[in-house]
């Protein structure tokens, strides 16, 4: 790490040129009034929610979460809600736009006509305005132990766990979760069923089971395979269609009946089976 | 929690849906093509009958009604809980029970062709 | 300031009419409620052929009333809808994976496809109508 050479971030004052419009700078490009009807509340004051509009002076090619940025900035500064990357990476401004679970960084306006709806993400407690408690997400994502349990520890002067290309496209495609939550917000059987360990934390103990170097499946079959877990899932096929990273939950999950499915005839018609 | 013994009652389903997927569409079409008038040859009653009395025959008719019955028996639990009725060990213990006692008697009348 | 989150009830005998994929995913699974009805059809008719020629003949005169003729209309869409949704999901229940790389989804599910159409043939064949 110390031959290498510092990251530099790129020069404020010089931003990209898309960059530069995002920003809301002149840059040519045409204005539009947009308006915004936004869930608010706010736990220590109200007792239901309700809807606030906004009207918005944006750029077209700005996004969602451009338009509430300049709510926050211009007209409401008490308004809330979560953002950092503005690139569809860190997964943290994930709201419902017109009712579908949209990173809002991601949700283009010039996708939308009349009254943009926002809402915070379905299915989880709202703590203020479009802020959600993950808690139930982050507790369930403890349980399926999404990391690496080897098959056999061994001391680092052995080397590294190696790993062929083939072996890493096994699991590559469900490695790409970016924890964002949207999956649970568009899955109906999380949302009747709330213990429903859910999508994206079924698909990244998938994601380990799938790994080469890993040896915790068994672990992990311990919440997988209960009712809770994978046999919750009616493949509503939702959380796929919402995924920001196209990870494909649903696949993951239709895959892990089939291997829980086997398991359990191995250990019960066959004499002697062990899973 | 323990681990789910789902598989039971899901993997005839999954087996079942595939059997619906391939052979239900065709075989509504033999029936309804009677239906309307144009028999076909295999729907004639020594054709069908000599089908069923073969041992294979058999074999194939019962995979066909016990695994389509129990594959939509399983859905249609799954539809209850959708539609907001929440008592599943009910639903789920008629509607198995449905399928069991339609592929016994499927048995039944196969037995005596 | 207090933690004090608030929960929004999900409905739940009206929730599918929130998205349209919930209602593609419902009539999905209502095609199981025509299957069920068409599996008891097949039973009756098993107990007819059992019955003899003429119990036979008396089954296949009920099936030409117009109330069994709209029914198994119903029941071959739902039927043919039920294939095709099927069909679709092989590729994501069993992805196939050739050294590093997947075999396309629509190579499995369009090899399901013409199984499907080549089944169907055989049978249509074997029943004398083509």
């Amino acid at each position: 790490m110390s031959n290498s050479p510092p990251r530099s971030h790129p020069p404020l004052a010089a931003p990209p040129e898309g960059a530069a419009a995002s920003l809301g700078r002149p840059g040519g490009s045409s204005e539009r009034t947009v308006t915004l009807e936004v869930l608010r509340y706010d736990p220590d004051t109200d007792s239901e929610a309700r809807f606030q509009r906004y009207e918005v002076v944006c750029q077209e090619e700005w996004v969602v979460l451009d338009a509430l940025n300049k709510v926050k900035a211009d007209i409401d500064p008490t308004l809330n809600y979560r953002w950092s990357c503005h690139m569809a990476v860190c997964g943290s401004c994930g709201m419902m736009i017109n009712g579908e679970p949209k990173l809002s960084c991601h949700a283009f306006l010039r996708n939308y006509e009349g009254v943009i709806r926002i809402e915070p993400l379905a299915n989880f407690p709202i703590e203020r305005d479009l802020v959600v408690a993950p808690d139930d997400f982050m507790d369930k994502l403890k349980r399926v132990k999404p990391y690496l349990i080897p098959k056999q520890e061994k001391p680092i002067s052995e080397g590294e766990y190696k790993q062929t290309p083939a072996q890493l496209m096994k699991y590559r495609q469900y490695s790409m979760c970016i924890n964002c939550m949207l999956c649970y917000a568009a899955c109906p059987q999380y949302g009747l069923t709330p213990s429903f360990i859910g999508p994206a934390a079924l698909t990244l103990a998938h994601r380990y089971n799938q790994d080469s170097r890993d040896g915790g499946r068994k672990e992990r079959q311990e919440v997988a395979a209960t009712h809770e877990g994978v046999w919750e899932c009616t493949f509503v096929g939702a959380c796929s269609e919402v995924c920001p990273a196209h990870v494909d939950p649903a696949s993951a999950l239709q895959q892990m009946k089939i291997t829980s499915s086997i398991d359990w005839i191995v250990e019960h018609l066959i004499p002697g089976g062990k899973p | 929690m323990a681990k789910s013994h789902k598989p039971v009652v899901w993997f005839p389903f999954a087996a079942g849906g595939t059997v619906i997927a391939f052979f239900i569409p065709v075989i509504v079409l033999l029936t309804l093509m009677a239906a309307l008038g144009h028999a076909p040859a295999g729907l004639d009653y020594a054709n069908l009958h000599a089908f069923a009395a073969n041992g294979l025959g058999k074999l194939i008719i019962f995979g066909v009604v016990s695994l389509s019955m129990w594959s939509s028996a399983h859905r249609l639990r799954c539809t209850f809980y959708d539609f907001g009725v929440r008592a599943d060990t009910a639903v789920a213990t008629i509607l198995y029970l449905a399928a069991i006692i339609g592929s016994i008697l499927a048995a039944i009348y196969l037995l005596r062709i | 300031m207090s933690r004090r989150p608030l929960l929004r009830e999900f409905p739940p005998t009206t929730w599918y009419f929130r998205q349209p994929r919930y209602l593609r995913y419902m009539s999905r699974e209502i095609t199981s409620i025509l299957i069920a009805a068409y599996c008891v059809l097949l039973v009756f008719g098993l107990h007819s052929l059992a019955a003899g020629p003429a119990a036979w003949e008396a089954f296949l005169l009920t099936l030409k009333s117009p109330a069994s003729i709209v029914f198994q209309l119903l029941v071959l869409i739902a039927a043919v809808y039920h294939a095709a949704t099927w069909f679709n999901a092989t590729q994501k229940a069993m992805p196939l994976q050739i050294g590093e790389y997947f075999v396309p989804g629509a190579m499995i599910s369009g090899a399901h496809y013409v199984a499907w159409a080549l089944l169907s043939f055989a049978i249509l064949f074997l029943a004398g109508v083509i």
